[in-house]
């Protein structure tokens, strides 16, 4: 190479900051932030609010290193994939090598730092939740199992019970709840968007339950799964972090998730491909409301409890 | 004064500089925050211990 070739290189394409920001997955991060502060309020202690703020920014932090890792790890699927080609990696603006330094820098730090502002069953916790969604989602079960989603779904359901952990240093039933919760939610959710990506995950040979059992037990499941969630997210109501607002929120978000889950069991392809996915959409958006409504509603009766205000 | 002509390095990644020193600022401020809360918190404890005593 010529010294003019040398200095005629472009760097259009170099990364900015949004584009390592873009490696944390925020979207992904918004749920863990909104999870883990529900956690962490919904625990029958207070903590400092410089503390707890902390301790949300860590947990976000370490959610955002996993995110990065995963973009590593993925980026030969998200170069295929609609949904994520114009991922950092897959864009050409970080390398594959970067994304991984940086994730794993990352994740030493959040975990370091939540050791060190709340307690260190948190911190181990928060680790287990990084090496949960990298080595075993990512790296294993993805591209081996149609059950990826469900047991790697794990992952995104740690942060409400490292909050808690964060908080209060012990383990509790509401805590294992609060993970039931969103580890129930997920397969639905990530069905749901299965079905109408259509070839996305076929293209990235992706073991989805559409691409090895097919469409019609994918539209089973969701309704299984759904229902199970019903019975999960409204029982939640009878514990100590439930209570009448909550029930109330639970049953109508409940009976409106479970007729959009019977109403996707019942339709064919045909159906789905004429309004090209209609209910399934509409399906996919109501899973994101009914996560942060039920945690929206746990928040509030955290609320109610703390300032000692009694409903009924 | 003359400055002398800023480099197309640094104009190229300024945003990425910003955005870094901003983050490192951050980063100081909560490890001092957290500090200013921690020893404080022990030392209320150790005078509510000396008083209970």
């Amino acid at each position: 190479m010529s010294d003019a070739s040398l200095h005629n290189v472009t760097y259009e394409n170099e990364a900015q900051f949004g584009d390592y920001f873009a490696l944390l997955k925020p979207r992904v991060m918004t749920l863990v932030v909104f999870t883990a502060f529900v956690g962490l309020l919904a625990a029958p202690v207070s903590v400092h609010p410089f503390v707890g703020f902390t301790a949300i920014l860590f947990i976000a932090l370490g959610g955002g290193a996993s995110g990065a890792l995963n973009m590593w790890y993925d980026a030969d699927i998200d170069a295929v994939m609609r949904r994520t080609k114009k991922r950092p990696i897959p864009a050409g603006k970080v390398t594959a090598d970067e994304a991984k330094a940086f994730g794993i820098a990352l994740s030493g730090i959040s975990v370091v730092m939540l050791g060190l502002a709340t307690n260190w069953y948190a911190a181990g916790l928060l680790a287990f939740t990084i090496f949960f969604y990298v080595v075993i989602y990512t790296m294993w079960l993805k591209r081996w199992t149609p059950q990826n989603i469900v047991i790697g779904g794990a992952a995104g359901a740690f942060p409400p019970m490292i909050g808690w952990l964060a908080a209060t240093g012990s383990m509790s039933i509401e805590a294992v709840l609060m993970f039931t919760l969103i580890f129930m939610w997920t397969p639905p959710h990530f069905w749901a968007l299965a079905l109408f990506m259509r070839n996305d995950y076929d293209d990235a040979e992706v073991p989805m339950l559409t691409v090895t059992h097919g469409r019609r037990a994918t539209r089973n499941h969701i309704l299984g799964y759904t229902v199970l969630l019903a019975v999960l997210a409204i029982a939640t109501g009878f514990t100590s972090i439930g209570g009448i607002f909550y029930l109330t929120v639970a049953i109508v978000l409940n009976a409106q998730f479970l007729w959009g889950a019977i109403k996707i069991w019942r339709r064919n392809e045909d159906a789905s491909e004429a309004d090209n996915f209609v209910v399934e959409r509409k399906f996919f958006k109501l899973s994101l409301l009914y996560l942060f409504a039920h945690f929206g509603a746990i928040l509030f009766e955290a609320g109610l409890t703390r300032y000692g205000i009694e409903v009924l | 004064m003359n400055f002398p002509k800023e480099h197309e390095l640094h104009r190229r990644r300024k945003g990425r500089n910003l955005g870094l020193g901003l983050v490192l600022v951050a980063f100081v401020a909560i490890v001092f925050g957290l500090t200013v809360v921690k020893v404080s918190g022990d030392i209320s404890g150790a005078i509510a211990g000396e008083v209970g005593r």
